[in-house]
């Protein structure tokens, strides 16, 4: 039986919770869209199933503890219940069970995600860099290695914000910030580090599909911060191989003059 | 020990100077803790006016990117035709969180909050040091003017995001903003954060020396806990932040380079030194800034406890867990702060040992949440404003608790960080909860303050509204969050993965003007209710600690009568009281007249 109750508003929360996400998932409309673009990495499956584990753990805490606060406001409303309170100052059995449930289950995800981690910023394949992205305001200046497979040699071929990368094979950059911190994020690739000034770091992953898609800046870095905008191009091999040579050449015929060798460069 | 004396007299203020000097002694420069939080409430309201309209600025861009802004872009930026130009829109996202972040939350939970509760809440007569009180406020508006200055210096106000990493921040010629207005924006959070230090030694010198007979520890108001524990986090939190603003000041202004790499060179001009850490910056501001975050709830969430229990008309369930959680919080609160440094090029090994940390910080948290549960289990719930508020902080801190968890697993914030996945996640636990649990606070004690009750229907309307269009705002950033929509971009559609997300964000933009408009309705109840609102009486809901027992409002030295405690704060429904509720003070049936409760009146 319906009773007119404030706590009906508290059963919305879970229902249209879940049902945000429900929408989002399953790119129904007006949510077409709004679900995480499409994975093009080797690894990233293993953060978007992360990220899955956490939201099916999460929403069943969610929507229990939703529903916990909608019946006890329900059932206890003043207005319908005239039962005298239960007086009680708590319960020892209750701490603990939820103190150890929830300790088990974070400790749980904790350990579970280690690895991910590790493979993500620890373990670096040992190869050189294909390329080195310097962030600056605002732009990505890229500088590949070219065929000596060494950066800061005479056969290094310059781009701005044109990464081509080869399919199915892993890629390892160099990255770095020339003035202040900028963040390269590559949303189809589940890929961010920041970049900053006065440090030299890698970034790496191995490309599953063909496709073009975004560069973006998700570092705060100036007024221009939006427009710190990149395209990473995934090709085969062939093609790739093919294009740098073009723009080596083009490179050659124009007046182009590289930039200064930094001393530190190593790889 | 300090005796509470019952009428004692502050100065000599009393009776013979009538007149203008009276007037600003009683109310401009005043000593009595009441007053100063008044102060520091009505200040921190109006900052929470501009922090708004800061934020409106934001979301229009989002829905309009480059339109003309309407009424105030006219006003503003005739010349540009009223368009938001780029730099104005990272200088709109900069103050927006440093005034809701320095100058309304931190200052309206412990500033007005803890001024006007603490010394009623430990039946004291006023705070241990008055004087060093009254400038705790006034050493806000330094920060006021400085702050507000910098909205007049070149770039129209600081713009390099209320964390200020540098070398943004710190050089002046990376962005419009980064030179007076910087300048300013530093020595502004510096006196904020004097001024809280001041609150602080005062708050916890307050706590432990001046409680009434028979106030232990364990007796205090869960308020008080918090208040208490957030005294210490901001004690020990805050001269990290200071001694950090202070070294970019002088990386700004005298040459050192504490957070510049050698060789920089930025927008053309090199850095005049060199041989520092960017990074060095957030380890210095984190380790303030995320205790700071829980100096932003844990007074919100002890009231809310006070509340809850109230008006389910039950003891609080589990008082001493809900005390050790709070400690628990802030113990761990001080080996998170790496955690907003995932992928900042901190060594990752370090990563994994704060994403361990943050993983346990949740779990207190936890523990509040299910015995604020079982507070409502078995009670008679009373849906008043205050109550709905309260109950409303509950369900939304649950959503802003678990969208922690996510961004503690550090591959998935590879991800989301810096993403509106962590805007979502903030706003969820500091407007949704925060900002909420602060409205419940004013409309529970606002018979105490001005001894009128402000307007029940009014009060209602205006919790729906704000609960609804809150949810309607801040719901959608985690979907945005989860397509990878960055913070902080002024036009994001260019890209090819978030061009098909302006429409929802139109539809948070509206949900966000029509949230902020709902607050007309809470101003005019306010200053509706000062004149003539009912009169509240000295307990109007019935409620148990010390503060309902004196006068509404109380006057100057708080009590008419000497408090001495025979019980917690929280003997809703107990079968010893003829009455529902059971006052502090009331003495149990067979204790004899003036003697104190339980064994000697065991004053710490
Ligand atoms: C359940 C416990 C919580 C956990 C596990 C948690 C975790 C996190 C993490 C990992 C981040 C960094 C995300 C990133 O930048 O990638 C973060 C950001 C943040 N959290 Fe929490 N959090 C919790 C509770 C809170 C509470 C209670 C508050 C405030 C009252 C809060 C306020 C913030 C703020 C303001 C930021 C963002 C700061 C910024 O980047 O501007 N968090 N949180
Ligand atoms: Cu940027
Ligand atoms: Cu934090």
């Amino acid at each position: 039986m319906f009773r007119p109750s404030w706590s009906w508003l508290f059963l919305l929360i879970p229902i249209f919770g879940v049902a945000w996400f429900v929408f989002a998932i399953n790119e129904w409309p007006p949510l077409a869209g709004h679900w995480f673009p499409q994975d093009i990495s080797a690894h990233g499956n293993i953060i978007d199933s992360l990220f899955n584990t956490i939201l099916w753990l999460t929403g069943a805490i969610f929507v229990g503890t939703g529903i916990a606060m909608f019946l006890f406001l329900h059932k206890y409303d003043a207005s319908y219940n005239a039962d005298p309170v239960k007086y009680v100052h708590g319960s020892h059995v209750l701490e603990v069970v939820w103190s150890i449930i929830p300790a088990a289950t974070l400790l749980f995800i904790a350990i579970y995600q280690m690895s991910a981690w590790a493979n993500a910023k620890v373990l670096r394949p040992n190869q050189p860099a294909l390329a080195e992205v310097t962030g600056r305001q605002f732009e990505w200046r890229i500088r590949y290695a070219g065929e000596d497979k060494i950066i800061g040699t005479e056969d290094d071929v310059f781009t701005v914000n044109d990464l081509h990368v080869p399919l199915n094979e892993d890629v390892v950059l160099a990255i770095k910030s020339d003035d202040v911190l900028h963040s390269f994020f590559l949303p189809n690739l589940r890929l961010k580090q920041d970049v900053v000034p006065g440090m030299k770091q890698f970034v790496w992953f191995k490309p599953l599909y063909e496709r073009e898609c975004d560069i973006v800046c998700a570092e705060l870095c100036g007024w221009g911060h939006y427009k710190m905008k990149g395209r990473l191009n995934v090709v085969p091999r062939q093609e790739f191989n093919q294009w740098l040579a073009n723009k080596r050449a083009e490179q050659e015929t124009s007046s182009f003059t590289p930039p200064a060798i930094e001393e530190d460069d190593e790889s | 020990m300090s005796s509470v004396t019952v009428d004692h007299a502050h100065g000599a203020t009393h009776g013979q100077n009538a007149g203008w000097g009276h007037f600003v002694r009683t109310y401009v420069f005043s000593l009595d803790h009441k007053i100063i939080g008044l102060q520091f409430l009505f200040s921190t309201l109006l900052w929470f006016f501009v922090g708004g309209m800061l934020a409106l600025g934001i979301r229009w861009q989002l829905a309009y990117p480059w339109q003309p802004m309407p009424i105030i872009g006219r006003l503003l930026f005739a010349e540009q035709g009223g368009q938001i130009s780029p730099e104005f829109y990272t200088m709109l996202f900069t103050m927006h969180a440093t005034v809701m972040i320095f100058f309304v939350i931190i200052p309206i939970l412990a500033g007005a909050f803890g001024n006007y509760l603490i010394p009623l809440m430990i039946g004291a007569d006023d705070m241990a040091f008055p004087t060093l009180n009254m400038l705790s406020y006034w050493f806000m508006w330094p920060a006021f003017l400085l702050i507000g200055l910098s909205f007049f210096a070149p770039g129209n106000g600081a713009s390099s995001g209320w964390t200020s990493y540098p070398t943004l921040s710190a050089v002046k010629e990376a962005a419009p903003g980064s030179g007076m207005a910087q300048t300013l924006w530093l020595l502004g959070v510096t006196c904020v954060g004097v001024s809280s230090m001041m609150g602080s030694v005062n708050y916890l010198t307050t706590i432990i020396q001046m409680r009434a007979p028979g106030m232990t520890m364990f007796r205090l108001p869960l308020t008080i806990w918090a208040m208490f524990i957030t005294a210490i986090l901001q004690a020990f939190a805050l001269p990290v932040l200071t001694a950090a603003g202070f070294m970019q000041l002088m990386d700004r202004s005298l040459g050192t380079g504490f957070f510049l790499p050698e060789g920089l060179i930025v927008n053309n001009s090199a850095a005049a030194s060199g041989g520092g850490q960017p990074l060095l910056w957030q380890h210095l501001f984190w380790f303030y800034s995320h205790p700071a975050v829980y100096i932003m709830i844990l007074p919100a969430m002890g009231m809310v406890s006070d509340i809850l229990s109230c008006f389910a008309r039950k003891p609080i369930f589990g008082y001493k867990p809900m005390v050790y959680s709070i400690s628990a919080i802030a113990g761990l609160g001080f080996i998170v702060w790496g955690h907003h440094m995932f992928v900042s090029g901190m060594n990752p090994y370090l990563g994994m040992t704060f994403m361990v940390s943050t993983m346990m910080i949740a779990l207190p948290s936890a523990v509040k949440v299910f015995n604020w549960l079982g507070t409502l289990w078995g009670g008679r719930i009373q849906f008043t404003t205050p109550m709905l508020f309260a109950c409303s902080f509950v369900s939304m801190f649950v959503i802003g608790g678990l969208s922690g968890i996510f961004m503690a697993a550090t591959p998935v914030d590879i991800f989301i960080h810096d993403t509106y996945f962590i805007v979502a996640h903030f706003h969820y636990v500091l407007f949704a909860g925060t900002a909420m649990a602060v409205f419940g606070a004013i409309y529970f004690w606002y018979p105490k303050m001005f001894g009128r009750m402000m307007n029940e229907p009014l009060g209602k309307v205006h919790f729906l509204l704000t609960f609804i269009f809150l949810n309607g705002t801040f719901y959608p950033m985690h979907i945005l969050g989860a397509v990878g929509f960055p913070r902080r971009l002024a036009h994001p559609y260019h890209y090819e993965t978030f061009q098909q997300t302006l429409p929802l964000n139109q539809f948070i933009t509206w949900c966000a003007i029509l949230m902020v408009a709902s607050q007309v309705i809470f101003v005019f109840n306010f200053f509706f209710s000062i004149f003539f609102g009912k009169p509240a009486g000295r307990n109007p809901w019935g409620a148990n600690s010390l503060e309902w027992q004196a006068p509404s409002p109380p006057g100057h030295g708080n009590f008419d009568f000497q408090p001495i405690v025979y019980r917690g704060p929280y003997e809703y429904g107990s079968p010893e009281s003829d009455t529902d509720y059971y006052p502090q003070t009331q003495p149990p049936p067979d204790a004899k007249e003036g003697q104190g409760g339980s064994g000697p009146a065991s004053h710490h």
